[in-house]
């Protein structure tokens, strides 16, 4: 199991994936938007979405807890 | 003479347009979101108006709403600034059919130079010189790598709408060319609605340097030399400086005459930069040209004494240019930092509420700033919150000053890259001008400590 962070504050700007679709590590799942800044958050191990904790357009802070791969 | 201009901004631009009106007796106005309410600027002006929402859609690129604001308090014209809708063709349509003078270039210009493929095209047609590359859009990562053939690796992809180094990326053969393709391609109509890719020549260790122009619209050019703004992070300057420590009087002088040549034949007016690329033996190429006032226009305005805010203004209100290029001068040295609201190191975003901000004070020093000292650094906008200007009568000059201003300069509460640009500043490749733009790869190690 690995957690993806969101590594600095902003707003959710693109869910790539869905719960329950398989990822391969590396893969873009998530992608952050601040200051005008797109950070696209990879998944560190292979494995499949059991949970996206947010919605596109939330807010999140830097060290928040966004999606579990199983 | 314009009477009443309406700022279509926000931060230290807005700031600073105020500033220009005010010594020019013209009232001001300006425009703000909900999260921009407190911010310095929206007191500044003669007036102030809620344009919405944080959300730029719903607030900074809101040209319905700007346009009625304009309209209920009497404004004659619009400064755009940098940034929002300074390069939106349309809007600059818009604002003559609604009466308003739009400070700035003609809009046909503003949409041809809009698009990198076609500006570069248009350029070459007037003699500029342009990095070896394709001047129309490619047709598929195929053809991409049978002109990368030709051309030679390395190659630099990039996006004809690109803009803030999305969907440009350098390829250093073929296998590589072909991998990035796509994946740029995506980025770009991502971002911009608009796919076109094209390639040239990477020009290795290159300078970026940009020529300032002015133009009226009795078809008087000048140019107001340059500003060497190699160092950059993500493909966005960091420092920028005047004059160049690169260029000798020979390539300046030609670089300025080309500009003017290329500005008079396209038919520009208002201010205006055309940023190139110089290699190791000083051959400059032309790379695109920002069709608005630039963010690092402050170092021009302390070496030459012209205020250029004032000169867009008078060439909006149908002013000839009161001087030639043989009576623009040249003093001293001027050297401009960006504050980003950023981590030093990895360059992430850093928005939050700022707890202290001293800044030094002394006649050569220059303060743009876009907060005050309890500033909440909205996630909204641009991570800039603040620009450094100083000035000396050398280079050496100027950078111990920047030193000196750098380790007086606090902000706390948020994380800024004050140490980066602290680091930079002392270093002794920043002090014998190796100034090229993989500077902070190449000296600044990753972890944050000089090399």
């Amino acid at each position: 199991m690995s957690e993806i962070i969101a590594s600095m504050a902003g707003s959710v700007w693109k869910i790539v994936v869905s719960e329950g679709e398989s990822v391969s590590s590396g893969q873009e799942v998530i992608i952050l938007e601040s200051m005008k800044m797109e950070i696209p958050l990879e998944a560190v191990t292979s494995g499949s979405i059991k949970k996206i904790h947010i919605s596109e357009g939330d807010f999140v802070n830097e060290g928040d807890v966004l999606a579990i791969i199983e | 003479m314009i009477k009443k201009i309406l700022i279509a901004n926000r931060g230290e631009i807005a700031s600073r347009i105020v500033r220009t009106c005010r010594k020019m007796g013209i009232a001001s106005v300006a425009v703000y979101s909900e999260a921009d309410k407190d911010a310095p600027y929206v007191s500044k002006a003669d007036e102030a108006f809620l344009l919405g929402g944080s959300r730029v859609n719903e607030s900074y690129l809101n040209a319905t709403k700007i346009f009625e604001i304009a309209k209920l308090a009497n404004c004659d014209a619009v400064h755009p600034g940098y940034g929002f809708l300074s390069e939106d063709a349309n809007f600059a349509r818009k604002c003559a059919k609604e009466d308003l003078i739009f400070i700035g270039p003609h809009p046909d210009v503003i949409e041809k130079m809009g698009n990198k493929v076609a500006a570069r095209k248009l350029m070459e047609l007037t003699g500029l010189p342009v990095v070896p590359g394709l001047s129309r859009p490619l047709i598929d990562s195929k053809e991409a790598a049978w002109e990368a053939g030709k051309i030679g690796y390395p190659v630099m992809l990039k996006a004809a709408a690109g803009g803030g180094g999305i969907g440009m990326q350098v390829a250093n053969d073929e296998v590589e060319l072909l991998k990035i393709y796509e994946g740029n391609q995506k980025r770009a109509l991502m971002f911009f609605g608009n796919g076109e890719m094209f390639i040239e020549k990477l020009i290795e260790n290159p300078r970026h340097i940009e020529i300032q122009v002015l133009a009226d619209t009795f078809g008087h050019s000048v140019y107001l030399w340059e500003r060497e703004c190699s160092i950059q992070r993500r493909h966005q300057k960091v420092f920028e400086e005047a004059p160049s420590p690169f260029l000798d009087n020979e390539t300046r002088e030609a670089m300025g005459d080309a500009a003017v040549k290329a500005i008079e034949t396209i038919g520009y007016y208002n201010a205006g930069t055309l940023e190139f690329l110089v290699d190791v033996d000083k051959n400059f190429y032309f790379l695109e040209m920002n069709t608005r006032l630039q963010v690092e226009h402050p170092v021009t305005e302390e070496i030459t004494g012209l205020d250029l805010v004032e000169q867009q203004i008078r060439i909006a209100s149908g002013e000839q240019l009161a001087f030639k290029q043989e009576e623009i001068h040249r003093d001293g040295h001027s050297i401009e930092v960006r504050i980003y609201a950023e981590d030093p190191v990895t360059f992430f975003p850093s928005p939050g509420e700022i707890t202290e901000l001293k800044v030094p004070q002394e006649d050569y020093i220059r303060h743009e700033l876009a907060v005050h000292n309890r500033s909440v650094v909205s996630h909204f906008y641009d991570p800039m919150i603040a620009k450094l200007i100083v000035k000396g009568s050398s280079r050496l000059q100027a950078i111990q000053r920047l030193v000196e201003a750098l380790d007086l300069y606090k902000v706390e509460g948020i994380k800024t890259n004050l140490p980066l640009l602290r680091q930079i500043a002392a270093h002794e490749k920043y002090q014998q001008g190796e100034t090229t733009t993989d500077f902070i790869e190449t000296y600044i190690k990753k972890n944050g400590t000089t090399t």
